[in-house]
């Protein structure tokens, strides 16, 4: 019974929804990680501080499905569980896998009941299904927003591995969104603003005050489509689900498909002019006003506060 | 270029659902039904490259009840020229969705087979991969631009850091993301139209698949309820607030 988790990472860093994952599956046996990627000497080094890993092991790949997941099946023989985060690369890699090999993948998962016994969120989180896995084999994804974080202090052996791949694909360009703010998926503290910012100037106030908080930035698909926001801020059902202490909700009506990635939060604040907006009856705290009257203020009174992240 | 739309009838997205009381699984009846949202983005590409010239026939094919047929009727009016129903009335995993649309893909042999990224039901976000497996065709998920470049597909892709680009040799397996177009609503002479056009009906038992469940769903809850909360005042009621949670965190 062993398990083979598939590491996370961009630009040379281990994303911390690995150590989640770690943390989340750590009962179910001994665990082994791949990296997979070019130049990932950084993130193997990480992977193998993590508390609970036995061996790190190192592969190169593209960078493409096709060609990740033919490393993958060669190695998946030895494993009873097989692992990614339900990020962007964990929900392209894993049902591919899960096909080549026959298997059926539980993904997204929120709750481990057991071995074979996992709990995943449908219709946007507005529902919980409680499956039970009884193939030989285990493919899953996992929320990492939904775990703690495994430990460091660890020093476990890396391996290198070499296993020619033939991909059909070819990753031509990468366009990342350049932002010092903290990951968005797995943030203490995120500023969300949706479409009533009315431009993407204005989206910097959204900016100073997560950056006043040490916040990560989050966004609605409204504010995303209107190009005020790039994707990758985007909250919800399709885009990032997020879990943080204290989440920040300004000029957001609070759609089903955007509370869907916000269940997680610990608490919400709603800022709206609006209070019967679906959020702002949701929220432990609303402010019911003009956002861009209170925004400044709020920043000048936190400050005042001695607040600063 | 010949497209194949795989698509879903699910509960509308506007629809508050409902869990059943007992546990096994949302109200469904007498609720609002139509096409999954990420399909009709799939169904809108076909037709613009069809429009663009790049596209000839685009076949639609979905698999569930009688009703399906609804949809398909839908995807016909937004410009598609014929649709495949595989009728079921249970509720397949999509790992045996995926293996039923790989046996239409053997018989219709399309250039490219585009579907919605998830389905907004049970959120799986799974077929799209799994076809492509079976199928052996290269895959790019969660496509925002789709480009036909030559015999390849230049697509770029929504991801969790930004966006990418992956250029995919011809016959692939494309799942579309939202901002990839916005959909058409089909005039009513579209919609008339759409009834004559040929639209076959085949059980899903006639493809010789196997469709017995791989696992035991035991039990559909209701999400936990949040505590209600309060309305502040002023500015500085919200900054005590928050500095006052972010002093709480930080002691932790
Ligand atoms: C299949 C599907 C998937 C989707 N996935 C997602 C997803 O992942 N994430 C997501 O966010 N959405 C998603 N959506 C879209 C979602 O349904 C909503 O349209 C969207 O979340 C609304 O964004 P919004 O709150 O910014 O805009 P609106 O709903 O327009 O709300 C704007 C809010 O701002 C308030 N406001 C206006 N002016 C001010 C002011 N000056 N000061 C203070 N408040 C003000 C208004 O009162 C209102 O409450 C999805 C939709 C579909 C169909």
């Amino acid at each position: 019974m062993s398990t083979l988790i598939i590491a996370d990472h961009d630009l040379g860093v281990l994303s911390p929804a690995t150590a989640r994952v770690i943390h989340a599956v750590a009962e179910l046996g001994p665990i082994e990680v791949l990296v997979l990627g070019q130049d990932t000497t950084a993130v193997a080094a990480e992977a193998a501080k993590l508390a609970g890993v036995t061996k790190v092991i190192v592969a190169h790949s593209a960078g493409t499905a096709d060609g990740d997941v033919q490393v993958i099946e060669t190695l998946a023989p030895r494993y009873t569980y097989l692992v990614q985060s339900a990020g962007s690369v964990g929900k392209d890699r894993m049902p591919r896998l899960a096909a080549r090999l026959d298997l059926m993948p539980v993904t997204d998962i929120v709750g481990i009941l057991g071995p074979t016994r996992f709990t995943r969120p449908i219709y946007a989180g507005n529902a919980l299904q409680t499956v039970t896995d009884n193939q030989p084999q285990h493919i899953l994804t996992i929320r990492a927003s939904a775990f703690r974080a495994a430990a460091g202090g660890n020093d476990s052996p890396i391996e290198a591995i070499d296993v020619p791949v033939i991909s059909a694909a070819k990753l031509i360009a990468q366009h990342r969104t350049e932002s010092n703010t903290p990951d968005l998926a797995t943030a203490q503290i995120v500023v969300g603003g949706g479409v009533a910012l009315g431009y993407s100037e204005n989206f910097k106030l959204i900016e100073q005050l997560a950056k006043k908080l040490g916040a990560a930035i989050g966004a609605t698909r409204a504010a995303v489509d209107a190009g005020y926001a790039p994707n990758d801020w985007q909250v919800g059902q399709t885009g990032k689900i997020i879990a943080p202490d204290l989440y920040i909700a300004i000029g957001i009506s609070g759609a089903l498909q955007h509370l869907a990635g916000i269940q997680g939060a610990k608490k919400i604040v709603a800022i709206n002019s609006d209070p019967e907006a679906p959020l702002v009856k949701l929220a432990d705290v609303a402010l019911i006003g003009d956002l861009f009257e209170i925004i400044p203020q709020l920043i000048a009174e936190l400050e005042k506060a001695g607040v600063n992240r | 270029m010949k497209i194949l739309v795989a698509i879903k009838r699910v509960v509308d997205h506007n629809v508050r659902i409902r869990v059943r009381p007992d546990g096994t699984g949302v109200e469904t009846s007498g609720v609002r039904m139509s096409m999954n949202p990420f399909c009709k983005h799939a169904v809108e590409a076909a037709v613009q490259l069809s429009e663009a010239g790049q596209g000839d026939e685009i076949v639609i094919v979905s698999i569930g009840p009688k009703a399906a047929n609804d949809v398909i009727l839908t995807a016909l009016a937004m410009g598609a020229h014929r649709g495949i129903l595989i009728e079921t009335d249970a509720e397949l995993e999509t790992l045996a969705i995926a293996k039923l649309l790989a046996k239409v893909v053997a018989e219709e042999s399309p250039d490219l087979v585009l579907l919605g990224k998830q389905a907004v039901d049970d959120d799986s976000n799974h077929v799209g991969q799994m076809l492509a497996a079976l199928t052996n065709r290269p895959q790019a998920t969660f496509a925002s631009v789709i480009k036909l470049v030559g015999q390849s597909l230049e697509v770029t892709r929504e991801v969790d850091s930004g966006t990418e680009t992956v250029s995919i040799p011809l016959p692939a397996i494309v799942t579309a993301d939202l901002r990839l177009n916005t959909p058409r609503n089909a005039a009513l002479p579209m919609v008339m139209k759409a009834r004559s056009k040929p639209l076959a009906v085949r059980p899903a038992a006639e493809f010789g698949v196997g469709l017995a469940p791989r696992l035991i769903i035991e039990k559909i809850s209701p999400p936990a309820e949040r505590m209600a909360g309060k309305t502040v005042g002023s500015t500085s009621e919200l900054a005590a607030y928050i500095a006052s949670e972010i002093s709480q965190m930080e002691a932790l």
